[in-house]
């Protein structure tokens, strides 16, 4: 007789596949955002398993702030050609041009803020009902109270004193007009369980993922990349290092960190001995305290 | 830190009060694991520090929301994480106060283990009978009675010997099958991670210990085979024309290909012909699997229907007898409409009779009520428009539990083990 359990990553995979194809069954017009980040990738590479040898049922939505790495956009095309998926991506800088949002001014203006405008703009156009992300419960403390459903009014706005009790594998995605729901899959994956499921499935990453060479501005203790979206303040300089992403958001606010991790078994290495949280190098959660909770109140991510 | 890639996942839930250790209890988890990171350690130092403490507040790790923090209170679940070479752990941390029943119900329905923290000053008091009985009602496998705060009573024997003898003359009134206990001290350590130099006469193991060895294999349902359709897969492409695979979570049993099973509820019989995940075939899929079945025959099956073994198979009722965990400011009364969420099926109901409700502090029956209100816990009998294919929720947590959905605002308003 056999050992009838899983390993921890396959629980961990089974579980999101049940939610990826739970959502396929409940709404009408789901949708994966795609940032071209890991946690986005993997939760791709669950929906391929999800519905083979059928083909990825929802398209991806990607909202690009004009601001991204070339690697990631370049990863992102090739990846939606090999799975034959659809894409669409939602522009800040249109969202800008039409007058919808007012960009940030001064040396650490961003877009992360923009974005959720035009986020929600691109999910009315589609009329999405539920957008899956791969936001995790251990990245962030107002993450770690969030629902695998998570309902959102009709403004796109989270209410975390009115989330729906989630029990068992029972999961109720009934909404009235207008709303919709944002879904995360892999809530229960940590930082290490995403790494070595990617290591287990080999699963291809952006480069940026792996120790490189890289032209950087060094700016209150946070490694960002020389980029045309960063302005330079007085007194700094460009420094080159050899660097690697933990995670993958805009140029102007991603904090690289000093590694030499340029395979997945140094970088799972690097992870089980790290000392900081993988959103410790985003600049847009050094903003306050509460700036992950106030954001996604709005209908952040 | 080295992470193993075939730990098992063990996911508990931990229930206390704001003054029992709770929160000291799982910082020290997660500080002795090293599952707290210095950004992290840092920011609780600054909050610490600003609120004027002269200790560092381990209970701001884990309290989340900024409404919380403001008023100094865990309203929700949230879920923690952390892992030894052994296991990975999730814990569902949620508040003990008697209002957020409804918060420990939802924790414990995905639980394999309870840990219930009793004060070693103040042995066992109301809420250690409330957090008892909802782990017996959500039938949580295993239970730790951690006797907290051992350092305060000199880590006095007589007084853990007694506390013990308390707690087994009362949870022999209910439906418990695993219960240890620990004597430890989380604000010293003592028994938590470490063995305690402190308690020479305690010859059991540490909680982490116990947590990284207790047996969850057998959790899960192994023998009676049931996999709820979600949904059916239809690739619509020349390579794989005729393809059609049922796909869904297994909550019980062990399907091999070449078995018999019956689809309900058209009660048409067929044979396992393969049982996959993208394209790798799987020789033997068990709870709580996520699989892609086809089937030899070509039947009309679709999403709520369940393939079970002919010779095997569930109850198929629509009158069913519910404890039910009432989760909603308005309050449910006889004849209220619902709707039934039962695995992948959904279907309307109604409140045929409240039968009792049961006080959580006192585990007595008062009967004769017409309403039960946010927080309550009752036997409740539940019509549904159409059959549901369920076991009793002592036999398979998966399918013998439901949830309960107002029609009106789509709100989940109960939750249900069917008896």
């Amino acid at each position: 007789m056999g050992q009838y359990y899983l390993s921890h990553l396959k629980e961990l995979e089974a579980e999101a596949i049940f939610i990826i194809r739970e959502v396929v069954s409940q709404f009408e017009r789901p949708a994966l955002l795609f940032s071209g980040g890991k946690d986005s990738i993997l939760l791709a590479h669950l929906a391929k398993k999800a519905f083979y040898p059928a083909k990825i049922p929802f398209p991806l939505i990607h909202i690009d702030t004009g601001h991204n790495f070339p690697e990631t956009l370049e990863f992102r095309d090739a990846l939606v050609e090999e799975l034959g998926v659809q894409l669409v991506v939602g522009s800040v800088q249109e969202s800008i041009d039409k007058g919808r949002v007012r960009e940030e001014t001064g040396v650490n203006a961003s877009r992360n803020a923009l974005q959720t405008v035009t986020l929600l703009d691109t999910l009315e156009d589609l009329k999405i009902d539920a957008a899956m992300g791969g936001a995790r419960r251990d990245e962030e403390k107002a993450r770690a109270k969030e629902r695998f459903f998570s309902h959102r009014d009709e403004f796109g706005q989270w209410d975390p004193k009115n989330q729906r009790p989630e029990l068992w594998n029972l999961f109720n995605g009934r909404k009235h007009h207008g709303e919709h729901f944002r879904i995360f899959p892999i809530s229960n994956w940590t930082e290490m369980d995403v790494w070595q499921y990617i290591k287990e499935e080999n699963i291809a990453l952006p480069s940026l993922y792996f120790s490189h060479e890289r032209e950087c501005i060094v700016r209150d203790e946070v490694i960002l990349a020389k980029s045309e979206f960063l302005p330079l303040k007085e007194g700094e300089e460009i420094q080159k290092l050899i660097v690697r992403y933990r995670t993958c958001g805009d140029m102007p606010i991603t904090g690289a960190v000093l590694s030499n991790a340029d395979t997945l078994e140094l970088i799972i290495e690097e992870v089980a001995t790290t000392r900081t949280t993988e959103r410790g190098t985003r600049a847009d959660d050094k903003r306050g305290e509460t700036a992950m909770e106030d954001r996604k109140k709005a209908g952040y991510f | 830190m080295s992470i193993q890639e075939n730990n098992q996942l063990l996911r508990f839930t931990t229930a206390g009060s704001v003054d029992d250790g709770k929160s000291t209890l799982i910082g020290r988890l997660l500080y002795d694991s090293k599952s707290i990171f210095e950004d992290q350690i840092e920011a609780v130092k600054t909050s610490s520090e600003k609120k004027g403490f002269d200790y560092v507040d381990l209970s701001l790790l884990t309290d989340g929301l900024k409404s919380e923090r403001e008023q100094g209170i865990t309203i929700d679940v949230a879920y923690r994480y952390f892992a030894t070479p052994k296991r990975k752990f999730i814990i569902a941390d949620t508040p003990g106060h008697t209002q957020y029943t409804r918060n420990m119900v939802t924790g414990a329905s995905t639980a394999n283990l309870a840990i219930i923290l009793v004060d070693a000053r103040k042995g066992l008091l109301e809420q250690t009978y409330r957090h008892s009985f909802i782990a017996s009602l959500l039938k949580i496998p295993h239970v730790v009675v951690c006797v907290n705060k051992m350092d305060l009573v000199d880590y006095s024997e007589e007084v853990y010997n007694q506390i013990v003898a308390d707690y087994e003359a009362f949870s022999s009134k209910l439906d418990i099958k695993d219960v240890q206990f620990v004597p430890i001290s989380a604000l010293k350590g003592d028994n938590v991670v470490d063995r305690s130099e402190n308690m020479d006469w305690y010859e059991g193991s540490t909680l982490l210990y116990h947590l990284e060895h207790v047996h969850i294999a057998s959790d899960f349902n192994h023998i009676d085979c049931r996999l709820p359709v979600q949904m059916v897969i239809r690739p619509h492409t020349l390579e794989f024309q005729d393809f059609r695979g049922y796909a869904g979570r297994i909550d019980g049993g062990i399907f091999k290909p070449g078995d018999e099973v019956k689809i309900l509820p058209s009660g048409f019989t067929s044979k396992v012909k393969t049982i996959e995940l993208n394209g790798e075939q799987i020789a033997e899929a068990y709870a709580p699997m996520s699989v892609t079945m086809t089937l030899e025959d070509e039947i009309d099956i679709s999403r709520g229907d369940m393939i079970v073994r002919p010779n095997n198979q569930p109850k198929s009722e629509q009158d069913l007898e519910v404890m039910v965990c009432w989760m909603n400011q308005k309050s449910l009364q006889n004849r209220t409409k619902l709707i039934v969420k039962h695995t992948t099926k959904e279907c309307q109901a109604m409140v045929k009779d409240i039968q009792y409700k049961v006080d959580v502090n006192t585990l007595h029956r008062i009967e004769d009520i017409q309403e039960i209100g946010m927080n309550d816990i009752a036997r409740v009998s539940i019509r549904t428009a159409s059959p549901i294919f369920f076991d009793s929720y002592s036999k398979n947590r998966q399918t013998g539990s439901i949830i309960l959905i107002d029609p009106n605002t789509n709100e989940t308003v109960g939750a249900g083990m069917i008896i």
